[in-house]
């Protein structure tokens, strides 16, 4: 009924020249908006990258902080990174097996029902802020007694990791093309062997780059370590039963520091997170367009 | 030889429906999962409710609506509604900054952009999705808060002063209108790229036809593109409003704090997220966390609600869809 409007309003010739006009403006705003775009984020990286740049150095990764001290000994912030390691290493490995094999049940065992009711459930979950992720995981094991850990920090991420690996690993399965199962299933290849030797081989370049993707995501967070993993010393320990530093963190309380020494050591170790996310994100970009041509089997 | 290979399974007893123990397992495996990640969601739920339940059940609803938050032993009393307010007018806000931006930049690429520049464009707005909310900020206290209250906001605040949002500037450095613009930059990319896809999923034909009848590009847009993707921009909005409700550390970092309701925008304040990202190591009492633990309990229930408006969105319009294409074939 709206294109019928418009018909209406195209006959009326001297009209053009005032709806050509109101054209042009709306395609430099939409021009405007665009670069408005490109500008944040311009600003944003060339902020973290000047200042990054120029603070870092090998002692940020080598060298652990000192605490409650204004020396000017050379400090870093070695506790966190090799927390951030170990914490999201853990964390990978709680979430994929478990996506995987959410995704395997829903894709290729689940009635439709269960399929419908699950799905909605991983999207609750997806949709549930990170902070409150960690003042779950604060509750069921932290406050309770064993105070906190990096295991349970690991936790709490791999609560995160969770939906987005089955995500991404439902959509790869279903492209899977079935004729290959049924090829498969048809000579006498029992279901359990189909699906984890003709179908997940098929599917683990998509896996692998929804893998890629979270870890980059769960990296950079935060919030449910706040309450899971942040209460910690300046030792730099690789041990996931103490509470870990992680470099989200140590940006974090740096930034609230009033000492311009801690903000250079918070925009080094933001550069070098957001140069990991930035590989990672390409990586995964990379991995993409090679796993699509292999599930179309070309 | 060969043919050894092909005939083998036959001379296997044939029993009906063989059930493999490998079949069970992996049933019973990814079965346990799936049950598992369902039965997850309730734990949490229900962990947050048991965390509350000290301060639910001296404060009651009554705390929604109450503006205090009084740590001092012996006069120990606790209230949401300057959270609520402070997370309801960030949002808002935020939404009403980016939506505009993020319809503009997807109708940017969908219509107006040169096919060489669309692919990085595009790749652009996604990196800035990929930038975690501490990087973002670290950005925001050091660099952003300064810049805005040097020029914006005292320049607002001059020129628009009578209207209570533009209020004096806070001599603290950090302010609601630092995080709104945070948020916005935050919710910018989630919605415009949602929004490219609903605009490249309008039919080319419908499309042509507005522009074979002689209306300008932005007529196009407006009787045809819009009305098509409505309800996934809708969805679109929700989900970027669920965005910012939850967003914790790049609000903790920029809005500073304080328990005022106030409608200038100019001064410190605290949303549901940030207070409780804010008190992770001061909580002393046990009533206070359990409090603290009731705001994530209202921010658990406000992020449901938006989520599945959006799903609810989602299905309805592609049952639409769905409807108008079959109807065409």
């Amino acid at each position: 009924m709206s294109v019928h409007g418009m018909t209406e309003r195209t006959l009326n010739v001297p009209d053009l020249q005032r709806r050509q006009l109101f054209n042009r403006g709306m395609e430099v705003i939409a021009w405007l908006a665009a670069l408005i775009a490109i500008a944040i984020l311009v600003v944003v990286v060339y902020s973290v990258g000047r200042r990054g740049w120029t603070e870092l150095n090998f002692n940020l990764l080598t060298k652990a902080p000192i605490p409650f001290s204004f020396t000017n000994a050379p400090q870093g912030l070695s506790n966190a990174f090799a927390g951030t390691l170990v914490i999201v290493a853990i964390a990978t490995a709680m979430a994929l097996p478990v996506g995987i094999l959410v995704a395997i049940y829903l894709n290729e065992f689940a009635p439709p029902a269960i399929r419908n009711g699950v799905g909605m459930a991983l999207d609750v979950l997806a949709g549930v802020p990170a902070i409150v992720i960690g003042i779950f995981v604060y509750g069921l094991l932290v406050a309770g007694g064993g105070g906190q850990s990096g295991l349970k920090g690991s936790f709490a991420l791999g609560i995160l990791m969770l939906p987005f690996v089955a995500r991404t690993t439902i959509e790869v399965l279903a492209l899977v093309p079935n004729s290959l199962r049924e090829a498969s299933l048809g000579l006498g290849v029992p279901q359990w062997r189909t699906t984890l030797s003709i179908v997940l081989p098929r599917a683990i370049g998509g896996i692998l780059t929804g893998t890629v993707l979270a870890v980059a995501r769960v990296a950079g967070e935060t919030a449910p370590l706040l309450f899971t993993s942040s209460l910690v010393g300046a030792k730099t320990s690789w041990n996931p039963l103490h509470a870990l530093q992680t470099v989200p963190v140590a940006i974090f309380e740096l930034s609230e520091s009033p000492d311009p020494k801690d903000h250079a050591r918070a925009w080094a170790a933001a550069f070098v997170l957001l140069l990991f996310i930035l590989f990672a994100s390409l990586t995964a970009r990379w991995l993409a367009t090679r796993s699509a041509r292999k599930i179309a089997g070309r | 030889m060969a043919s050894l290979d092909v005939t083998e399974p036959a001379r296997r007893p044939f029993s009906g429906r063989r059930v493999h123990l490998g079949d069970l397992l992996l049933q019973g495996l990814a079965g346990a999962a799936a049950a598992g990640a369902t039965a997850l969601v309730l734990l949490i739920a229900w962990k947050v409710v048991d965390g509350a339940h000290p301060s639910i059940s001296k404060f009651g609803l009554g705390f929604i609506v109450h503006d205090v938050w009084n740590p001092v032993s012996g006069r120990e009393a606790y209230g949401a509604a300057s959270f609520l307010f402070g997370t309801v007018i960030t949002s808002f806000f935020a939404l009403l900054l980016a939506t505009p931006l993020a319809i503009g930049i997807a109708l940017f690429l969908t219509e107006l952009a040169p096919r060489v520049v669309r692919g990085p464009v595009t790749a652009l707005v996604e990196t800035l999705a990929a930038v975690p909310s501490v990087v973002i900020g670290l950005w925001g206290i050091l660099v952003l808060g300064p810049a805005l209250r040097g020029n914006i906001e005292s320049w607002l605040h001059s020129g628009l002063g009578w209207i209570p949002l533009f209020g004096a500037p806070s001599a603290a450095g950090a302010s609601i209108f630092t995080a709104i613009v945070v948020l916005a930059i935050m919710i910018l990319p989630i919605v415009s790229s949602i929004s490219r896809e609903l605009f490249l999923g309008v039919p080319h034909e419908l499309k042509e036809g507005a522009l074979a009848l002689g209306t300008t590009r932005w007529e196009m847009v407006r009787g045809v593109m819009f009305p098509y993707a409505r309800g996934g921009i809708a969805a679109a909005l929700i989900l970027g409003l669920g965005r910012a409700m939850g967003e914790a550390i790049a609000v903790t970092q920029v809005i500073g704090g304080g328990t005022v309701i106030s409608w200038n925008l100019f001064n410190q304040g605290d949303t549901l997220a940030s207070k409780i990202a804010a008190e992770y190591q001061g909580a002393t009492s046990n009533l206070e966390v359990a409090s603290l633990i009731y705001l994530g309990l209202i921010l658990l229930v406000l992020s449901l609600i938006a989520n599945s408006v959006a799903q609810l969105i989602v299905r309805r319009v592609a049952r639409t869809h769905g409807v108008t294409r079959g109807g065409r074939g």
